[in-house]
């Protein structure tokens, strides 16, 4: 037998050296992968094996002064298909089909469509959402959502808009407040094999979804409730094309009311309603449902007219121009450089003191004093009372005042404004400035969120609005609450008196532009009590027909809210001791 | 080391017959350790193909069982008898691997490499042909070992490696498996000769070899090797190209960290790396056993590698000697290539982790192969 070499035997153990070395180079790549480049592989394999699904957070609700939720949410369900994991994607097609609605040709396509997962359709009730998952089909998913729900309808629509379909906000309160309400969506990180089919007993990485934040309203439904039931029986009074009503806290501007009517369904924002339906041009659609939104009180001006007055007084009182028992003559008309502007009472007023010519709501008296302040201070209390400004308001879309240039303003010009004409203002804007005229000079910003809190009640964040203290004076604001009050009691506002109340106020018709288009606003700025304003809310009636004068349709809508809502506020009567005339005016 | 030294010259035959119990230990311990491993790799993946998540691990079982008798068989067997059959079994892989091209030659995953009838009864000729290489270079190596300085006998014992290589490279398209069979013919005429430079030239001219034919590949032909190192150098880049696979690996091996995430455990194996179970299945040892449980598998292969070379270096005679050197040659570059490719040290190309892979043929061969080196470490004397 031969024996084995030694050089052989040498050869064998450097070849199982070489080996042995070559063994350790590669558990040193090993180990260098799988220390110092593990958490970057391992991160690209989590990538892969994990996948993201979202929990949609529970939209905040939106409540009332008094906790009543008016924003909710409901439990809906998203429809989807995993393609991978369909066995029958003809049975799943035809059940499908069946239960949600959507047309076969649609849900096949989408079935058949090799992805990870296809929305079929969202937003399904729960039932559907139910009878589906009990067909147990392979490949069919239902995820259960939350949609926005208005238990209340068309309660306050513009004020509060709706959501998307995404729950995010689109118009109104629902937007503005979309970061405090939104909520932070939740996150299921599922591991999957390759085909993309979840892992069971694999932990699933949860990141829980966090509820939004409720946001508490000054809003009162039952106020808001009655203002919207006054507002919509005199459109269907007068035939008008809107009525807007505000009811405010006139010491810290809350509003408690806001009702535009008509109003829309915000269970079905993109359903177009009343007069809007009757147009069949699909093309316009979303014009029309900007239009259906559209917040009167906020989104669009207006020529005030003679509720306008209270500012011009004001002027007049504090720059001294004029007193309450200035003695005054109206021929019925005043003639400014070479116009002749005219009083709505063509006889006349005769002679009469500063009172009986805001009683009067007389326009040439108006005129005078408007002169007799001048521009420079004129303008200086039109900003002093916000006039010149946005409220605002924490609703989006504000407008802005339209008015001439101070430098281009003339006599004619300064004539005209001075009783609410040749420039418009939202009815926000106006009543934000009588707010200021009643409640001691301070200029509030009118507002509807209060506080932002969580879902165990704790308060996250309070509102704060903007205050500008005395910015008139407050012997100015005691004069003009008692001349006011006298517009109702003795003067063109008596339909606004309230039974046991003393109220305060003014009425305007303005003409719409082009005039003698025959077309109106008829309005009324009331507050009660007339001593010590507690609410504050005005009545815009755009294009009555027949009647049309404010003191004769405006004043009775705040009349009869406030018949309501005075002892709903625990308002106490007066024992009213208030002189009383017969003086017929506007 | 062992310092167990065989005098078989020795006049006094007061030897005791010895048996290499450390490599049978092994030998079990992987093939165990395979099962294991070809359970948790391949039962999610088996149970949606096949309805039966046992599926991969009864088939290796069933090959290991007639392996394990194979082996037994051939360890009881005196080795000296293959010297008979060397002749044979090499001009039987040439027919072998020659039968690929007849109708009996099948295609599976898209290469044609398997003879045989329908796939429960297949076999790959390439497997065949390492053992076949083995024997018949043991033999001729042993028969030439006077003239083994001689350059003519060693060009040709070049030339009968070459020969197995090249059909195998050619005919069933493998390259993996040719240079397989090329380094475990080069091993043993390593062994066998005294010399040093044939070996440096012949290793040279291998290379420079290697290199015109990755060429030619690349731009004659565009074939996909070309591309594999391409992939190689960037597998982040060109994931459509092969990069996938690579960077699938990468990520089973990266994720597992120092201790793994535990035996069963493994995400990449769900359809991720693909067909895990085979040439990748180091990667998923990686990922569930961590870099503590890869390295104990590399030490475990170092460890057997180094039985043999005790058992070679002791062997009675020549033949026997190299007949364990061929089997050390083949193990150890099928271990060092598949774990170079799995952490993409090298280009991609697929060669099986022996004794742990899925794989028929190869267990059965791989057996054999251990029969013969227990039946060579039964021969070995030692003196008292």
């Amino acid at each position: 037998m031969l024996n084995v070499k030694t050089f052989s035997r040498k050869k064998i153990v450097i070849f199982t050296v070489a080996i042995a070395l070559f063994s350790f180079a590669l558990s040193i790549r090993l180990a260098y992968i799988m220390i110092f480049q593990s958490e970057y592989y391992g991160k690209k394999a989590d990538d892969l094996h994990e996948r993201e699904r979202y929990v949609k957070a529970a939209r905040g609700e939106i409540t009332d002064r008094n906790g009543v939720v008016i924003a909710a949410n409901k439990t809906v369900c998203t429809v989807s298909v995993i393609h991978s994991q369909i066995k029958d994607a003809d049975r799943v097609t035809e059940v499908l089909t069946k239960e949600l609605g959507v047309p076969e040709e649609k849900v096949r396509k989408l079935v058949n469509k090799v992805s990870v997962r296809e929305k079929i359709k969202s937003n399904v009730p729960k039932e559907t959402g139910d009878i589906i998952r009990g067909y147990n089909l392979e490949g069919v998913k239902v995820d259960e959502d939350y949609k926005r729900y208005y238990p209340y309808n068309e309660m306050a629509s513009k004020v509060l808009g709706f959501t998307g379909a995404d729950n995010q906000g689109i118009v109104g309160l629902e937007v503005e407040y979309e970061k405090y309400l939104k909520g932070k969506d939740g996150l299921i990180l599922a591991v999957t094999d390759a085909r993309g089919i979840e892992l069971e007993n694999v932990a699933e990485k949860r990141v829980e979804s966090v509820q939004g934040l409720t946001l508490k309203t000054g809003l009162d439904v039952n106020i808001q409730m009655y203002a919207q039931q006054a507002a919509m029986k005199v459109l269907e009074a007068k035939s008008a094309n809107y009525v807007s009503i505000i009811v405010m806290n006139p010491q810290n501007g809350e509003i408690m009311a806001m009702a535009n009517v008509p109003e829309y369904n915000l269970n079905t924002p993109f359903e177009l309603e009343g007069v809007y339906s009757e147009s069949e041009n699909v093309e316009n659609k979303q014009d029309l449902l900007n239009k259906m939104w559209r917040n009167q009180c906020i989104n669009d001006t207006y020529e005030p007219g003679s509720t306008f007055k209270i500012v011009t007084a004001t002027a007049g009182l504090e720059t001294g121009a004029v007193s309450i028992d200035s003695n005054f003559s109206c021929p019925g008309f005043r003639i400014v450089e070479d116009r002749r502007i005219r009083c709505h009472k063509t006889t006349g007023h005769g002679a009469e003191t500063f009172l009986d010519a805001t009683k009067n709501s007389c326009n040439p008296v108006f005129i005078d004093v408007g002169l007799r302040v001048g521009v420079d201070d004129f303008y200086k209390y039109l900003g002093k009372l916000g006039i010149l400004s946005k409220t605002g308001v924490d609703l989006p879309g504000e407008a802005s005042t339209i008015i001439h240039k101070k430098e281009n303003v003339g006599l004619v010009e300064l004539a005209t404004m001075s009783f609410g004409q040749s420039f418009q203002i939202t009815p926000l804007q106006l009543l934000r400035a009588v707010s200021a005229v009643i409640n001691g000079g301070t200029l509030i910003t009118p507002h509807f969120g209060v506080e932002a809190v969580d879902k165990d009640g704790n308060t996250v964040k309070v509102f704060e609005y903007e205050k500008i203290d005395n910015a008139i004076e407050n012997d100015t604001c005691e004069k003009m609450k008692y001349m006011l009050e006298q517009v109702v009691a003795n003067g063109g506002g008596k339909n606004g008196i309230v039974e046991g109340y003393r109220v305060g106020g003014k009425t305007a018709t303005s003409q719409k532009l082009p005039r003698n288009s025959g077309r109106y606003i008829s309005s009324f700025i009331g507050f009660a009590p007339a001593d010590n304003p507690q609410i504050i809310a005005i009545c815009i009636i755009d294009e009555p027909e027949g009647v049309y004068y404010g003191g004769t349709i405006a004043a009775p809508v705040i009349r009869e809210l406030y018949e309501n809502v005075l002892p709903y506020l625990g308002i106490e009567k007066d024992n009213l001791n208030i002189e009383k005339d017969n003086t017929e005016s506007d | 080391m062992s310092r167990e030294k065989v005098r078989n010259k020795s006049a006094k035959k007061k030897a005791t017959s010895y048996f290499d119990y450390n490599l049978l230990f092994i030998i079990i311990f992987l093939i165990g350790f395979g099962f294991v491993m070809m359970y948790s790799t391949s039962s999610y993946n088996a149970q949606i193909k096949f309805g039966d998540s046992a599926y991969y691990l009864k088939k290796q079982m069933l090959a290991s069982g007639i392996g394990i008798v194979v082996m037994l068989f051939v360890t009881f067997m005196d080795y000296h008898i293959w010297r008979r059959f060397a002749p044979v079994a090499y001009i039987g892989s040439i027919i072998l691997i020659l039968l690929v091209l007849s109708p009996l030659g099948m295609t599976i995953n898209g290469a044609r490499r398997w003879i045989g009838i329908g796939t429960s009864l297949s076999f790959q000729p390439a497997e065949a042909a390492k053992l076949g290489l083995i024997v018949f270079l043991a033999y001729f190596i042993e028969r030439k070992s006077k003239s083994i300085r001689r350059v003519g006998t060693y060009i040709m014992l070049l030339m009968f490696t070459g020969i197995i290589a090249g059909m195998i490279y050619v005919i069933t398209d493998n390259l993996s498996s040719a240079i397989i069979v090329a380094g475990i013919g080069f091993v043993m005429l390593f062994v066998a000769s005294p010399k040093y430079s044939h070996f440096i030239v012949t290793g040279v001219i291998a290379i420079a070899g290697f290199v015109l034919l990755m060429l030619f590949e690349g731009i004659v032909k565009g074939s996909f090797r070309f591309d594999r190192i391409v992939v190689w150098l960037n597998p982040e880049k060109y994931p459509q190209e092969g990069g996938f696979q690579v960077l699938q690996a990468l990520y089973a091996i990266g994720s597992g960290g120092i201790l793994g995430k535990g035996l069963g455990n493994g995400i990449q194996k769900l359809g991720f790396v693909p067909e895990a179970q085979n040439d990748m299945i180091f990667t998923i040892i990686c990922e569930e056993l961590g870099l503590i449980g890869a390295i104990a598998v590399i030490g475990m292969f170092v460890f057997m590698i180094w039985r043999f070379m005790i058992i070679a270096n002791n062997a009675p005679d020549l033949f026997g000697s190299m007949l364990v050197v061929g089997v050390l040659a083949h193990i150890a570059i099928q271990v060092v290539l598949n774990i170079a490719v799995v952490t993409n040290t090298i280009p991609n190309t697929g060669v099986t982790l022996p004794f742990i892979s899925y794989g028929g043929t190869s267990v059965v061969f791989l057996m054999m192969e251990m029969g013969m080196v227990l039946s060579v470490s039964r021969r070995i004397r030692y003196e008292e």
